[in-house]
């Protein structure tokens, strides 16, 4: 009894902490003026979403779903856990070609072009759409490896130009001050934040376009969140990033859009500043505030 | 209210199981110590230099005489026994001790060992002034040195002979290895030759060359094969001349019992003196001993000499299996868990893979012998050797079909060991490569492969242990009692595929239960079994430490 009255409340206080992170945190993001009231009809469009039914086997995860990504906004999906929001993440990639029992239907357009084409090169459309997940997994090689794999895939040999990008690229990725002595150290001796942001700047040395990020804090403490958090607002200027995440704050925080997802349906798309202040839906409305999901 | 005391409360307190374990535990390191302590006393107790004892024999029938010898063992049996195997023991006597004695000198009394009784001897005296002479040829000498000579001429005699005759058997030893270096080197190399004209012209009459070819060829032959022979007589002529020089000092010496006898110092590996040895002088000789032992050939069938070739041939052979096994049980293991179809069919696959790891090596010998060596061997006899035809070239059993053999008998453990390997790869790094633009056969040879190297490490080392120690195939695709020559030489193609070899396995059986002179080869056996085991061990030692600097390389999370 009396270890779990211990585990509990260190458990508030870790809370309590992460409170006090994410309130600095959100004065320091909240700090500069508001920009400009943003309008999805003004952005202009990376990704095109239409009529996309997924099944898994027989089941459908994802129905009808149609939607934009703006370019060079943070697009976050949320939504209750199974709702499909990841499942539709990883159709921007096609990382769901690798599960054998997943179907899909309609289309995604990227620029224009359908990835789901038959001509498409699934590995160059990866090199366009990078992607991060859950949980941080370098590759167990030194950290200047992991950061040059991606252009040593593409045949890129050159010392000076590899130098270069993996110095960029760190640095890109807000973790060249901690790892500049040691980069030829195993990726594996890095804290879970660092490595986080290890396959950050990985995922960003080969340039992509979009950048997907699949709840890229959930396994982290909150100073290294804060970290990401951070990083992510600075990324925006030069790439289109979509994030997934459970953390209704990190949400309102990071993104420019949200877009609400519930049992494999799209029930709300808009600027963030309207979805958590006036959604247009009753269920975002229970959903934001907490009373159900 | 229970007791909180007793037997009940303390079974269920566990003790009783913690002592099972531990007694478990505790009965294994017995067998392992009895089994390494039985053959490190009884193999390496056999280079220490004996001291020479002495009595004087007189039996009941026939005369006394003087007997000398190291004393092996003595035990007691009882005199009814004796007297039914047909000894005639004194009336009074119910038990008898006798002694094995290594009385050596076989040129005099046919035999090395002889028994004595303790009512037929005087006791045991450790005279001064003795000799023990390992010889090439019959066997150790035991004695007393009368006098060294130069041919005809006497150079010294008495006790002040001994740094002479030091002197001398190294010198002897000498021209001996240069006589060996010529025999193996320079007419090797000319038998070679020799024979590979031979075979060039075989072949030219099985392709049907022209005349005018063959004509051709003729000439050029017989003027390489004059030069060759030319070569060979000089060779021949050096090798004559050394022998004599070789042969050129003797010793006479007399035995216990009073005989004399001449022995050439060519004959002589060794000479020492053990009864007037320092303990220090003792230990230099015993390590020498071993030494010799481990990078000598065997002498007088297997009873005598050094193990080197069979050294020489497990190793070679283990290797050549690692580097068969090894990317052939990853390849599979990686088709079967990457690429293949999961399903009923590779589930039959995969149980008949693991199954093939109980099959017992005898069934993999017959195998080899069956198909390897008769049907691959014989094949590629007729495609590529025709010319030697009818003798076998890669038809008959050799070092190659028996690492093939061995191969294939550890194969399930590397694919088993390649697959928990790869099964163990968290599924996230995958995925980051693939997030990255790799392709799967990119993901997995950059990343997936070199995670699993400790993996299949860990199944080459279990694969090196199993093959070292196997015996019981090999003896059917191709590990002989006595091999001529190295598998590997200077000759090309330097590693000689197709030659029988020696093994460890098989030189304890050989030495064990085919030996000609059983008291003789039995310290031999154990020194051979610790061999054995220490090869094992180094084998597996160098292995596991490749694996852990590899698992240092590739730490990760998932471990």
């Amino acid at each position: 009894m009396q270890a779990y009255e211990d585990l509990n409340a260190e458990a508030n206080f870790a809370d309590q902490i992460h409170r006090m992170v994410m309130k600095m945190n959100q004065d320091k993001l909240t700090a500069p003026p508001v920009e400009t009231e943003l309008k999805l009809s003004d952005e202009k469009i990376k990704l095109q979403v239409n009529d996309l039914k997924l099944y898994y086997g027989d089941a459908l995860a994802l129905k009808n779903i149609n939607m934009t990504i703006p370019e060079k906004r943070v697009t976050a999906f949320i939504g209750p856990s199974g709702c499909g929001k990841s499942t539709l993440l990883r159709c921007f990639n096609r990382m769901n070609d690798l599960v054998d029992i997943c179907r899909i239907e309609g289309q995604i357009l990227m620029d224009g072009q359908n990835i789901y084409d038959p001509k498409v090169d699934v590995a160059e459309l990866r090199r366009q759409v990078g992607m991060v997940f859950q949980k941080p997994n370098p590759f167990p090689k030194s950290i200047y490896e992991n950061v040059a794999y991606g252009l040593r895939l593409q045949g890129v040999k050159d010392k000076r130009v590899l130098d270069e990008v993996v110095e960029t690229s760190l640095k890109g990725a807000a973790l060249w001050n901690e790892v500049k002595d040691r980069l030829h150290d195993n990726a594996f001796g890095l804290s879970g934040g660092q490595q986080q942001r290890l396959v950050i700047a990985r995922a960003i040395a080969i340039e992509p376009e979009v950048l997907l990020l699949d709840e890229p804090a959930s396994a982290l403490d909150p100073i290294s969140t804060l970290k990401i958090e951070e990083l992510i607002y600075e990324l925006k200027d030069k790439y289109t990033i979509v994030i997934v995440t459970h953390n209704m704050q990190q949400a309102a925080r990071v993104s420019d859009y949200t877009a609400f997802m519930y049992m494999g349906d799209l029930i709300e798309f808009d600027a963030t500043n309207k979805m958590f202040t006036n959604p247009s839906q009753q269920q975002t409305e229970d959903y934001i505030t907490g009373r159900f999901g | 209210m229970k007791s909180l005391f007793g037997v009940r409360a303390w079974f269920r307190s566990g003790t009783p199981w913690i002592w099972l374990n531990a007694g478990a535990i505790a009965l294994c390191l017995v067998m392992v110590v009895g089994v390494l302590g039985l053959i490190v006393v009884r193999g390496g107790s056999h280079f220490w230099p004996a001291d020479l004892h002495q009595t004087e024999w007189s039996p009941e029938s026939g005369q006394k005489k003087m007997i000398m010898g190291e004393l092996v063992r003595s035990e007691t049996v009882s005199a009814v026994m004796l007297r039914e195997s047909g000894a005639t023991v004194p009336a009074e006597l119910e038990a008898v001790t006798r002694y094995l004695v290594k009385v050596g000198n076989r040129d005099i009394y046919g035999r090395d060992f002889s028994w004595y009784m303790d009512y037929e001897i005087s006791g045991w005296t450790v005279p001064e002034g003795t000799i023990a002479l390992e010889r090439r040829e019959r066997g150790n000498f035991y004695g007393f040195p009368l006098k060294l000579s130069e041919g005809d001429k006497v150079i010294a005699e008495g006790p002040a002979m001994w740094p002479e005759l030091l002197q001398r058997v190294e010198r002897a030893n000498t021209i001996f290895q240069q006589m060996k270096d010529i025999e193996k080197n320079d007419i090797s190399r000319i038998n070679n030759q020799i024979e590979k004209l031979r075979l060039t012209e075989r072949r030219l009459v099985l392709d049907k060359a022209s005349d005018a070819e063959m004509a051709e060829f003729k000439a050029q032959a017989a003027a390489e094969n004059k030069v060759l022979n030319d070569e060979y007589a000089v060779i021949q002529q050096k090798l004559d001349q050394l022998r004599a020089e070789s042969n050129r000092d003797s010793l006479v010496a007399r035995s216990a019992e009073g005989r004399e006898v001449t022995i050439s110092l060519a004959n002589i590996v060794h000479a020492y003196a053990p009864n007037d040895m320092s303990v220090w002088q003792k230990t230099t000789h015993y390590f020498k001993g071993i030494a010799n032992f481990l990078t000598e050939e065997p002498r007088e069938a297997n009873t005598e000499g050094g193990i080197f070739p069979a050294i020489f041939g497990t190793v070679t052979m283990v290797i050549l299996m690692a580097i068969i096994v090894t990317p052939f049980g990853v390849l599979a293991a990686i088709y079967l868990r990457e690429y293949a179809k999961q399903g009923p069919l590779l589930k039959i696959i995969r149980i008949s893979v693991y199954n093939l790891a109980g099959v017992p090596s005898i069934v993999y010998g017959v195998f080899g012998l069956g198909f390897f060596v008769y049907i691959m061997g014989g094949s590629i006899d007729q495609l590529f050797y025709p010319e030697a035809l009818p003798s076998p070239t890669f038809g008959t059993p050799g070092l190659f079909w028996a690492s093939l053999t061995l191969a294939l008998l550890t194969l399930p453990v590397v694919i088993v060991s390649t697959e928990e390997g790869l099964s163990r790869i968290p599924s996230t790094i995958r995925m980051g490569s693939l997030a990255l633009g790799a392709t799967k056969s990119e993901t997995l040879w950059k990343v997936v492969v070199p995670l699993a190297t400790p993996a299949m490490m860990t199944g080459l080392i279990l694969a090196v242990a199993r093959a070292a120690g196997e015996v019981a195939p090999l003896m059917l695709v191709g590990v002989v009692k006595l091999a001529p020559t190295l598998p590997i030489d200077g000759n090309f193609p330097f590693v000689h595929l197709d030659q029988k070899i020696m093994h460890l396995g098989f030189h304890v059986f050989d030495v064990g239960f085919q030996s000609p002179n059983v008291e003789a080869s039995r310290p031999l056996l154990y020194a051979t079994a610790l061999v054995l085991v220490l090869l094992i061990v180094v084998l597996n030692m160098a292995a596991i430490y490749m694996r852990n600097r590899l698992r240092e390389k590739y730490r990760s999370d998932a471990d």
